[in-house]
């Protein structure tokens, strides 16, 4: 129990009665760094929303335990309490708010108890000079107006501030420049420990470069169809997602170019454990 | 746990239990209910008018008869007016010390806290309860500098009376509406400002007006007057317990900033939720000057608050800045009129509506420019935010452009609260009333960051007390 920190089991969700994840298992523990690969559509938002608890999708069967806690049911809020963050892929815009009173605030919520301003504004500057951010994105309002970059940067200081059990991050690399894209990187390998974990939604191996994964998993039609290495990760970025295989050799994904059909046989010839 | 509190510091908490505390103390003298020539006569006696003065009541009584109710805008069916009693008079004189003030009256401005504002951050302060002013008071380099601030009944056979007699009930006269005509039969209590030319008072004046009388009406009238290249800031709040008769308000504010001067008014009215809120205000503007309405209604059952700005001379100038907050049974019908009449003048309209648990909001609005104010400015802009499905917002932008050069803007946004940004909150540990909070009161910035600041407190700490509970 120690160990384990994210336990998903059957997860079932759908939304707006279409079925999206389909009896999905995904165990990340303690000290873990995991990598969500898949294609567009393939329930990997779904996913990272409903172990969050957006209203927007509906918990169909299975459950979710969070360090020893079921928390299926749980609102937000609780999830966050206990340890739980998602970063979005596009982070909502909230007006009159700064981002700074947002955090101190939402850092409040999460601890419990409300943190000392001139400590907490401190700590946070020092933070956003690691992301790159220009100090004046503390005083404006939250996520209003920010670029596609600065709102990803936004998140992952939020990570940072809030510093979590489990962090979630959706696609927190699209839209940022290559320089950005290192920026955030470090962040995330800064915020990672023995004691919390990473699951990170991505396609691009920018991101994961220096970083300890310790497993890929490729989600195909709402499940996890293989797991395997950061091997995975150089296999998707060669050959795109025909790479990944069912027990016969045969594609379970078409490539992006169309090069080969789902169920169809194609070369090189399979390679163990479910890709080539 | 709450989000706010660390947002704004050393103003305590605000629930609204401080406004429903009921002053258990028996009125000294109080008409019959409803109305006739009879009752008008004995408030005028009560309050020693001067001859011109009770002349004007019964002409307004005459008015008032003959005036059909408004055809428009929200149901006033609930308010029974023949059942509205339309003077009382607290037991009490009017005081410039608070020791003064009977101890059950000061009780309440206490807890509403008048006297420590007035202690830390205002230049004077009125203080009406029911139908009279019962204190009054402006710090002493204030009056020295002939600032006049005191209440309408000495004003009315004081030093200023030719001054009152010539302005009161010009602007708005007892013949454009039915509760204008009502006002002038029965009105009582108020404020009369005078600020000398080139008098610039760098802090506030204030007035609260209290109406603590089961069933009974208020009809204060404000009459403030800014000479030449005069500044002043007035600020009025307004409050009741809740009763389940319904109350009136139909106060009178008239407004004359002259030549170069600047008048700012801010409001902050959250009457009880039985009240009908039927309010007149008016400006008139000289060349050259300005007049700035903050206003937020957050009271009343019923509520329609137009306040109008008369821009006479050239190159006058007014904005107004609004904020309207109708809960469950409420429906507030606010907005702001403006007529250009000089060349060049300005108008800037900006309002923000909420609604949530069935309450309505309707934005009304009424720019006219006339044919003679050539290269005037006006812009309007509302935004509405509902937070549930059961509420209501309506826009009415009324324009009337007599003129082809005059530079006209308009813009209308109503939506509901996101779900998305809910969640987005909620995922960084607030709870669900936490977040809409914090997503209203965002919303309600641009307002509140115009109001003073212990007053954008209270308003935040309304919309909290509104949002807890609320069904999402």
């Amino acid at each position: 129990m120690a160990q384990n920190l994210l336990q998903v089991t059957n997860l079932k969700v759908s939304a707006d009665e279409k079925v999206i994840l389909e009896g999905l298992d995904l165990t990340v523990n303690k000290g873990e760094t995991h990598v969500l690969m898949g294609q567009n559509g393939a329930g990997k938002s779904t996913l990272g929303a409903a172990i969050m608890g957006s209203p927007a999708f509906t918990v169909e069967a299975g459950e979710i335990l969070f360090d020893g806690q079921d928390i299926t049911h749980q609102s937000p809020d609780v999830r966050a309490k206990a340890g739980v963050f998602l970063s979005f892929q596009t982070p909502e815009e909230v007006p009159g708010i700064t981002l700074e009173n947002f955090l101190r605030v939402a850092k409040g919520a999460v601890t419990g108890e409300p943190p000392r301003i001139l400590p907490f504004r401190k700590a946070l500057s020092a933070e956003m000079e690691e992301l790159q951010m220009a100090p004046e994105y503390a005083k404006r309002d939250l996520n209003v107006g920010f670029s596609g970059g600065e709102r990803k940067k936004s998140e992952v200081l939020q990570m940072l501030t809030l510093n979590p059990k489990l962090a979630i991050l959706d696609e927190t690399d699209s839209g940022l420049d290559v320089d950005a894209v290192r920026t955030v990187a470090r962040g995330v390998r800064e915020f990672r420990t023995d004691e919390n974990a990473l699951l990170i939604i991505t396609h691009n191996a920018k991101l994961l470069e220096g970083m300890q994964i310790d497993k890929v998993h490729v989600l195909v039609g709402g499940k996890i169809a293989t797991t395997g290495g950061p091997e995975l990760v150089d296999l998707i970025t060669k050959h795109g997602f025909c790479a990944i295989v069912d027990e016969n050799g045969k594609c379970l994904m078409s490539g992006e170019d169309g090069g080969c059909a789902v169920g169809e046989v194609c070369e090189p010839a399979a390679m163990p454990g479910g890709a080539r | 746990m709450n989000a706010f509190d660390q947002e704004k510091t050393q103003i305590d908490d605000v629930d609204r239990s401080m406004y429903e505390q009921k002053g258990t103390m028996a009125p000294k003298f109080e008409v019959a209910s409803g109305l006739t020539p009879e009752i008008i006569e004995t408030i005028s006696r009560e309050k020693n008018d001067p001859d011109w003065m009770r002349e004007f009541r019964l002409k307004s009584l005459e008015t008032y008869k003959n005036t059909p109710l408004p055809s428009w805008g929200p149901s006033l069916d609930g308010l029974d007016i023949d059942n509205i009693v339309t003077y009382v008079r607290p037991d009490s004189n009017m005081e410039a010390s608070w020791d003064d003030v009977p101890d059950e009256i000061k009780d309440t401005f206490e807890k509403l806290g008048i006297p420590e504002a007035e202690r830390t951050s205002l230049a004077g302060v009125g203080a009406q309860y029911d139908s009279e002013v019962v204190y009054h008071n402006v710090r002493e380099e204030v009056a020295a500098q002939g600032v006049v601030y005191t209440d309408m009944e000495s004003a009315l056979t004081g030093e200023y009376a030719d001054l009152v007699k010539k302005h009161f009930m010009k602007l708005i006269p007892p013949t454009d509406h039915k509760f204008a005509a009502l006002h002038g039969a029965v009105w009582s209590g108020g404020s009369f400002v005078y600020v000398p030319a080139g008098v610039k008072l760098d802090i506030p004046l204030q007035s609260y007006f209290r109406l603590n009388a089961k069933g009974a009406g208020q009809f204060e009238h404000t009459l403030i007057i800014v000479e030449k290249d005069a500044y002043l800031h007035f600020i009025e709040g307004c409050s009741a317990p809740k009763y389940n008769v319904a109350n009136l308000h139909a106060g009178a504010v008239e407004l004359y900033v002259a030549e170069g001067a600047r008048l700012r008014y801010s409001t902050i009215e959250n009457w009880s939720k039985n009240m009908y809120n039927l309010n007149t205000k008016r400006a008139v503007v000289e060349k050259g000057g300005a007049i700035e309405w903050v206003s937020g209604s957050f009271g009343s059952h019923t509520g329609c608050l137009y306040p109008m700005s008369i821009l006479k001379g050239d190159d006058a100038r007014m904005e107004f800045t609004g904020i309207t907050f109708a809960g469950n049974g409420q429906e507030l019908d606010t907005g702001a009129k403006v007529a250009h009449v000089g060349a060049n003048t300005s108008s800037r309209i900006s309002t923000k509506s909420i609604s949530k648990d069935g309450g309505s909001s309707t934005f009304r609005s009424s720019v006219t420019v006339a044919p003679g104010a050539h290269g005037s400015k006006a812009s309007v802009s509302c935004e509405s935010l509902m937070l549930d499905s059961e509420s209501r917002a309506d826009t009415l932008p009324a324009m009337d452009i007599r003129n082809d050069d005059a530079d006209i803007g308009h813009e209308a946004k109503i939506g509901r609260i996101s779900e998305q940004a809910i969640f987005y909150l909620m995922s960084r540990g607030l709870s669900e009333d936490d977040a809409k909070a914090m997503i209203v009161s965002g919303f309600a910035e641009p307002i509140s960051k115009e109001l003073p600041l212990e007053y954008a407190v209270e308003m935040n700490n309304l919309i909290r007390l509104e949002m807890k509970g609320s069904i999402g």
